[in-house]
């Protein structure tokens, strides 16, 4: 294959896999790994640090958006950043030293958790009032609006929430993915905080998680400009136009149709690192 | 109470802008790399099944920069994608500065950590 062809099939496929990223949410980078290696086989190292470059263009890309809606919580992103930061850095630094078979394998397992959790129904929000000494000295607590006005919640359970982000970062950095679904189950279902205002505020911090392991694959050398260039652009373009057709598709039927893909990746991920072939 | 909120909130639209900003300026950037790039390997068979590593002149900031200035496609691609890693690390500072008007000095601290992890990641890993 020439290097124009090349460049030309990488850019659709990343194309695809944003624009399939934003409508269902679950992120574009969890596609891209699997079909660099899979499809065209890329070495996992050039695969992690093309697909965690554009996981920053989404992110800073929607950021934009997602603010002026006035759920994201700018303080909860910073503290909990402090977590994912210092974890995405121990996840590339691991990344270098772990064999490729063992990334492969657990970012086929990373790849189920998040099929599972994406379309998984989701409960009714209750929120719980009661007050937490530690949230509130963080001040973590905020409001969100709703069609009724503001509405004010109470965080919880920080420390864990805490935890669960140093374990977000670290898969951020050995994978190369935003890790989206971590994030958001460690804030909606761990700390308590309403699913709108975690998803939001995720996609806020994954930028800035993604940037802490980006220097290090970059010196290491794993970021390609031949690779990095068309799944960058590709990525950013689908999930920019993912992003305004939103609000007019049906995306119940496309979410359950991108999870069965992406748990056939999964599997596909686990089986070839267990050969030793990625 | 609800008086801070607000004040989060302008500085968050503002940081919103200011990272479409620079996702759109690294991704022009990009795209001139890629022109001239494409240009000149667009016919040589691409293989990328074997990690060898990026040459030296792509892994730090500095060399990167002096590549671009010569106009070498993948410098200038490379070089798109440093000013795409470089607009969280904009965002963090902009929003320690954002704390402190606010006087919030927890704040201020806790975002100088976070700067302080992603420098240590571009500069102390020799990235730059």
């Amino acid at each position: 294959m020439t290097i124009l062809v090349f460049t030309i099939l990488i850019a659709l496929g990343s194309f695809l896999a944003g624009l399939l990223g934003a409508l269902t949410g679950l992120g574009g980078g969890v596609v891209v790994v699997p079909m660099l290696t899979l499809l065209f086989h890329v070495d996992i190292r050039y695969a992690i640090g093309a697909s965690l470059v554009s996981v920053i263009a989404t992110s800073s890309g929607a950021a934009a958006a997602y603010v002026r809606e006035g759920y994201s919580n700018i303080r909860i992103g910073m503290f909990l950043e402090v977590a994912t930061t210092f974890g995405a850095i121990f996840g590339a630094i691991l990344a270098t030293r772990v064999p490729t078979a063992a990334i492969a394998i657990v970012f086929g397992l990373v790849l189920l958790f998040s099929a599972y959790f994406s379309s998984r129904p989701h409960p009714p929000e209750v929120l719980d009032m009661s007050p937490d000494r530690l949230a509130a000295a963080l001040k973590l607590n905020g409001e969100y609006p709703t069609p009724s006005g503001p509405r004010a919640y109470n965080v919880h359970h920080v420390p864990a929430g805490f935890g669960l982000m140093f374990g977000a970062g670290a898969l951020s950095g050995l994978l190369g993915i935003g890790s989206g679904a971590v994030k958001v189950l460690a804030m909606d279902q761990a700390m308590r905080i309403p699913f709108k205002v975690s998803t939001t505020t995720s996609n806020f911090m994954i930028g800035v998680t993604a940037a802490a392991s980006a220097g290090i694959y970059l010196s290491r050398g794993y970021i390609d400009p031949g690779i990095a260039m068309p799944v960058m652009l590709g990525v950013l373009a689908g999930s920019l136009l993912g992003a305004r057709i939103l609000v007019k598709a049906r995306t119940k039927m496309l979410r359950y149709v991108f999870a069965a893909v992406v748990v056939a990746l999964g599997v596909e991920m686990i089986y070839g690192g267990w050969k030793g072939a990625l | 109470m609800s008086q801070p909120a607000i004040d989060d909130r302008r500085i968050e639209i503002l940081l919103g802008n200011l990272l479409r900003f620079g996702v759109l300026l690294a991704a022009f950037v990009v795209l001139v790399g890629a022109v001239i790039y494409l240009a000149r390997y667009a016919g040589q068979p691409a293989s990328y099944s074997v990690f060898r590593g990026e040459a030296a002149a792509l892994r730090s900031a500095p060399a990167v920069v002096s590549g671009a200035l010569r106009l070498h496609g993948k410098s200038i691609i490379q070089l798109g994608l440093l000013l795409l890693i470089a607009t969280p690390v904009a965002r963090v500072v902009f929003s320690a500065i954002g704390f402190l008007m606010e006087r919030d000095y927890l704040y201020v601290v806790l975002t100088l950590i976070v700067l302080a992890v992603l420098l240590y990641s571009l500069i102390g890993s020799g990235a730059a």
